[in-house]
């Protein structure tokens, strides 16, 4: 059979083409690089003027432009199995900015890789009102803007992103072996990057009223607080950055626990120069009582007057600190005392050919440009370690 | 099983979750109408009677048999149940 292929190194559909022939063992019969111009003209000349890669001729009669999977196979007469296209190099597990430079570079050297996210493409970053503290970005970057920046960046060279939940991971043999929503993947290696969410604060009500005016997440939901009053907990740089993002909406009562903040003192300027903002120190919230589907007052407790009171709160947002997302390992990695992944030198876990990046390693700073940088040395690891 | 009516999606402009909800919709080839509240305020009050809660992103799926299916968050697998 002659397979004829024009395509180009930036295209992650051509990936996907690639990654099909070698889960087969085809070899095209020839292979053109389309950014070539000459190549481009003879292509559109044979493909009826499509200018899309990647394009395959087949036994010079068959024309295929941008094939899915089932298409292929039933042009090449190969019997698909799902299992051997869930086979790759690397499966990278989250999608946040760890994996996804672990991505960039894995794929520029042709490491066939997938990533899988559960939640949302970026993680916690991409939730993140505004980062300003990621290098590269003098004026900040909003969290969301950032992370289709990374995800666009992975995927252009040919990272693969697929929606899943890990349910478990084992090595059998030389393969790793993920267990996961979307059925079972091998891999050669394994990145670990689920890195964290915020921890629940462990106040009266909290549980119970999660959702109905207990929440995590600023962005997703503090628009729907127009014009109300609300309470925050924490006093690190999330509960600082978020009060500044809620402050747009609504008025904001900060509770620290402590007598100071422990931000960045360029986010503690910024809240203390906000009329829409108040921080009190010292101060706890004790219960959050709801009313129907909202929550209507908090009850707060003074740790240095030891006064109690209740004070108005159409609702809560909680920021009290990460906790690492490492419930589906199922004790398969070897954690630290704080439940955060321990690795060597290598970033490789206690499980060989498993590495891990990012927040959710032991040792691990919670910054974004950290977990780039761990996500890029994780790659360079991966990569030798596959060469051995 | 009863053919799908009508999907809505309830969301606001700055919420990570919501963009997610709607390339899952859209991988499924599904239509459906993006609501975001933050725009459209008076919608607010339907979402939280229909959810029971004040989260976003919710998807309510209405069927032809007069079933509803709400879902809060963007969880993969009860969507896939939802448009089932």
């Amino acid at each position: 059979m002659k397979v004829e292929y024009y395509g180009a190194d930036w295209c992650s559909d051509c990936r996907a083409v690639k990654h099909f022939f070698k889960t087969y063992g085809i070899t095209p019969t020839t292979e053109k690089d389309a950014s070539d111009e000459t190549v481009k003209n003879e292509m559109l000349k044979r493909n009826g003027g499509i200018n899309a890669i990647p394009t395959l001729i087949i036994n010079n009669e068959t024309i295929l432009i941008e094939p899915t999977h089932q298409e292929l196979a039933a042009a090449l007469g190969v019997t698909m199995s799902d299992d051997k296209l869930k086979k790759h190099d690397v499966v990278m597990v989250g999608a946040g900015p760890a994996s996804l430079s672990a991505a960039i570079y894995t794929t520029r050297e042709d490491i066939d890789t997938v990533v899988l996210e559960k939640g949302v493409v970026g993680g916690l970053a991409a939730v993140t009102d505004s980062v300003e503290n990621y290098p590269g970005f003098p004026e900040g970057v909003g969290g969301l803007e950032l992370a289709g920046l990374l995800e666009k960046q992975a995927t252009r060279f040919g990272a693969k992103i697929n929606l899943g939940e890990v349910q478990g991971i084992e090595r059998k043999g030389e393969n790793i072996h993920l267990k996961t929503t979307d059925g079972e993947y091998q891999a050669r290696a394994v990145l670990i990057a689920t890195g964290s969410d915020y921890k629940r604060a462990g106040v009266k009500g909290e549980d119970e009223l999660y959702g109905r005016g207990v929440h995590y997440c600023a962005t997703c939901d503090g628009a729907l607080y127009r014009d109300k009053h609300l309470a925050v907990i924490g006093g690190g740089d999330s509960a600082a950055q978020e009060s500044l993002f809620l402050s747009k909406f609504a008025t904001v009562d900060v509770y620290i626990r402590k007598d100071h903040w422990r931000a960045q003192d360029v986010l503690v300027h910024k809240v203390e120069a906000n009329d829409k903002i108040k921080v009190h120190f010292n101060t706890e919230i004790t219960e959050i009582i709801g009313e129907g589907f909202k929550v209507k007052e908090v009850k707060v407790h003074n740790n240095k007057t030891k006064k109690d009171s209740t004070e108005q709160a159409d609702g809560v947002f909680v920021f009290v600190g990460l906790s690492p997302n490492t419930g589906f390992l199922n004790g398969a990695l070897e954690l630290d005392e704080q439940g955060l992944i321990k690795t060597n030198e290598n970033l490789e876990t206690s499980m060989k050919g498993v590495f891990c990046a990012g927040d959710v390693r032991s040792g691990a700073t919670m910054q974004i440009a950290s977990a780039v940088g761990e996500g890029a040395t994780a790659a360079l690891k991966i990569r030798e370690y596959l060469e051995d | 099983m009863a053919d799908i009516k009508k999907i809505t999606v309830f969301s606001t402009t700055t919420c990570a979750y919501c963009p997610m909800v709607k390339k899952w919709l859209d991988q499924k080839g599904l239509t459906y109408d993006y609501i975001q509240l933050d725009k459209d305020p008076s919608r607010q009050e339907e979402m939280i009677q229909k959810s029971g809660q004040m989260a976003v992103p919710v998807t309510i799926v209405e069927k032809d048999d007069g079933m509803e299916a709400v879902v809060v968050g963007f969880n993969p697998g009860q969507l896939a149940s939802a448009v089932a």
